[in-house]
């Protein structure tokens, strides 16, 4: 693999290597051995170690999944038999799926610094592309917009489900293109597309929304007994969405690129081609985002997601991925997803006017960004 | 890969007349630069003389205006450090180009990854290797190869760039200032280093303001002034005095271009 390997003399290098090491750094000399490492953080050194506060300030994810579990475990003091119950769970997790959807896959634009206004034209472009393909298809007299819920086929989903994800591909491969290759700031390329794709959509619907029942086993049917299909679909894009940012090469070149594109562009990585993915990824995921809306709420709403991008970016930034890039989590997107949802929910059954929870809201979105701002400062301090 | 035999082997890397303009300023003025394999070449002169320019040209970071780069006595045309990669010439920057927010081993394998299944990165195996690289080129870097480069010292964080370079490089190494951040024992460290590389009969090049360090570990010196080289010496057959000379402009041995 490397040019280290297949040196004749690495054998000897090696030990003559981790004798020098372990003299100089004498204070380190249980970590010389460098399998041990490799496996355990062995490297743990003496000035690596943060204090248990330093590390809970300075982690987003732990802060604000922390915050979290005491909303619930409050919630469910003050409203007992009512917050904590598995219907009220199945209910909160039925109203996030769509968001997380979203969310995922923005999370992946701003890993790279970047961001995408577009959600919303998106969510509704999807919403509308399926009507349009569902209403190119004929059934009986009329078309497959206006069939029962009990005899659509799989044949009207796949067709709806192609002509969501065909308009999430084009608005991101219009952002992708905009932002990677003709360089334009992200806010500025996605507001454009933002609004010209609602734009778009409210020319194709001319207005006004239309209904249709054909899509919706797709959001509340149970594939899975006792786990309703909506969720179940939220849960796999979190999972890919993990694997694609943790354990894949992409994810790896996207926090890369995040981190400092100057750099990764000496080592070779195609910043425009993958900026162009990124884009295309959060395109996909709004895209998916309208299939599921206008499938679980059996009509368009083409006025309906404005802040959505909005909601999306709270949840990114609330769930520690860095604004500035080059640091994500799926998982705080996850939990920051929730977080809005659970406040909102919870204020309403123990009857606190829902709106404190835009305040509440707003104040953990600081501190979490403000968190962020911690990390980065003293981690370049040194 | 060592061509002692050969009466005048090509040079492992070299420039020939490049000219690099940035907007106003002339950065190389019809620069020629040549490294041998299984040598140490320390190119130096004064701030502002255009070093750290002809390495981003050797590495294919910047496309000269004219003039050529030769790998081997053959030209080649550059388009992106990719093609230097792939020739085998590796660079550690000035600014060292590391991903601050990634890890010592993510960042020695950026844009290289080890993979499983095409797609996913085994990030254990490249762990595994990296710690193994630092020890065998002794770099002495143990740290934790989990936390982010941003936390490591600047030495620390140059460790990791030449330790980048001196594993994958198989031809040439272009070392930009890479002793600057570091202290004594490193430093010493780094110069044994290239001397290793060089046992490896690869071409070095080494760029440097210490003067006295560059006669320690370079068997040549080319000296560049105002975007052109002025001098060229073997460095046995000079001293600081003589190089001090040559930087300021007092001193020339090379024919105009
Ligand atoms: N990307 C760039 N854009 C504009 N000017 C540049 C750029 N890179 C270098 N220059 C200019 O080119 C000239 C040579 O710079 P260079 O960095 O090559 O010098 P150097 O010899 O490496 O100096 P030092 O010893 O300080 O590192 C300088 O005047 C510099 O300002
Ligand atoms: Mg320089």
């Amino acid at each position: 693999m490397s040019g280290v390997q297949d040196d004749k003399t690495s054998e000897t290098g090696h030990l003559h290597a981790m004798a020098e090491v372990a003299a100089i750094d004498a204070t380190e000399a249980g970590d010389a051995v460098p399998e041990a490492a490799a496996t355990e953080g062995a490297g743990m050194s003496v000035d690596t170690a943060p204090s248990p506060w330093r590390r809970l300030v300075s982690s987003p994810v732990v802060m604000t999944f922390f915050f979290l579990a005491v909303t619930m475990v409050l919630f469910s003091i003050l409203a007992p038999g009512k917050f904590g119950t598995t219907s009220n769970f199945e209910q909160l997790a039925q109203n996030v799926a769509i968001l997380t959807v979203v969310s995922i896959g923005t999370t992946f634009v701003i890993a790279t610094a970047g961001i995408d206004l577009s959600i919303p034209s998106g969510i509704v472009l999807g919403e509308v592309f399926a009507l349009k393909a569902l209403g190119l298809v004929t059934v009986g007299s009329g078309t497959a917009v206006d069939v029962a819920s009990e005899d659509t086929t799989a044949w009207y989903v796949v067709v709806a489900l192609a002509a969501s994800l065909l308009s999430g591909l084009l608005l991101g491969l219009i952002n992708g293109f905009t932002v990677g290759y003709m360089r334009i700031p992200p806010m500025l390329a996605t507001l454009g597309t933002l609004g010209g794709g609602l734009g778009i959509a409210l020319l194709l619907q001319n207005g006004v929304n239309t209904a249709t029942y054909a899509l919706n086993s797709v959001a509340t049917g149970q594939v899975i007994p006792g786990l309703s299909n909506l969720v179940l679909i939220g849960l796999l894009v979190v999972g890919i969405g993990y694997v694609g940012m943790h354990r894949a090469v992409f994810g790896r070149h996207t926090l890369a690129i995040g981190s400092s594109e100057e750099s990764a562009r000496r080592v070779g990585l195609k910043v425009e081609r993958h900026l162009l993915k990124v884009y295309t990824v959060g395109g996909l995921a709004s895209g998916f985002g309208g299939f599921l809306s206008v499938a679980y709420f059996s009509t368009t709403s083409v006025a309906g997601h404005s802040t959505d991008n909005l909601q999306a970016i709270t949840a990114v930034a609330l769930g520690g991925t860095s604004l500035f890039g080059g640091v994500a989590s799926i998982i705080g997107t996850l939990i920051g997803v929730w977080i809005p949802a659970v406040l909102q929910n919870g204020f309403i059954i123990i009857g606190v006017q829902p709106y404190w929870q835009m305040v509440a809201v707003g104040v953990v979105l600081i501190l979490a960004i403000y968190s962020d701002q911690l990390r980065r400062r003293s981690r370049s301090r040194r | 890969m060592t061509s002692s035999d050969d009466r005048s082997p090509a040079p492992a890397l070299a420039a020939r007349s490049v000219e690099k303009q940035f907007g106003q300023v002339r950065a190389l003025r019809g620069v020629s630069f040549e490294a041998m394999a299984g040598e140490v070449t320390a190119l130096i002169g004064d701030n502002g003389a255009g070093k750290s320019t002809l390495v981003k040209c050797l590495s294919g970071v910047h496309r000269p205006d004219s003039g050529t780069i030769e790998v081997d006595g053959q030209p080649v045309h550059m388009t992106s450090p990719t093609d230097a990669e792939r020739m085998g010439i590796e660079t550690v920057y000035q600014d060292l180009a590391l991903a601050p927010d990634l890890d010592a081993a993510s960042n020695v394998f950026l844009g290289r990854e080890i993979r499983k299944f095409r797609f996913l990165h085994d990030q254990p195996a490249m762990r595994r290797q990296t710690a193994k690289s630092f020890a065998d080129l002794g770099v002495g870097m143990v740290q934790d190869l989990r936390v982010p480069v941003a936390s490591f010292s600047g030495g620390q964080r140059q460790s990791v760039a030449i330790a980048r370079a001196a594993m994958w490089a198989q031809h040439v190494i272009l070392l930009d200032e890479p002793t600057a951040a570091l202290g004594v024992i490193q430093t010493a460290k780094v110069l044994d280093l290239i001397r290793r590389v060089r046992e490896r009969g690869l071409a070095v090049v080494f760029i440097s303001h210490n003067l006295p360090q560059v006669l320690e570990v370079a068997d040549r010196v080319e000296v560049m002034r105002l975007g052109a080289r002025v001098a060229r010496f073997k460095s046995g057959e000079t001293d600081v005095e003589q190089l001090i000379a040559a930087i300021s402009g007092a001193y020339t041995n090379e024919v105009a271009a």
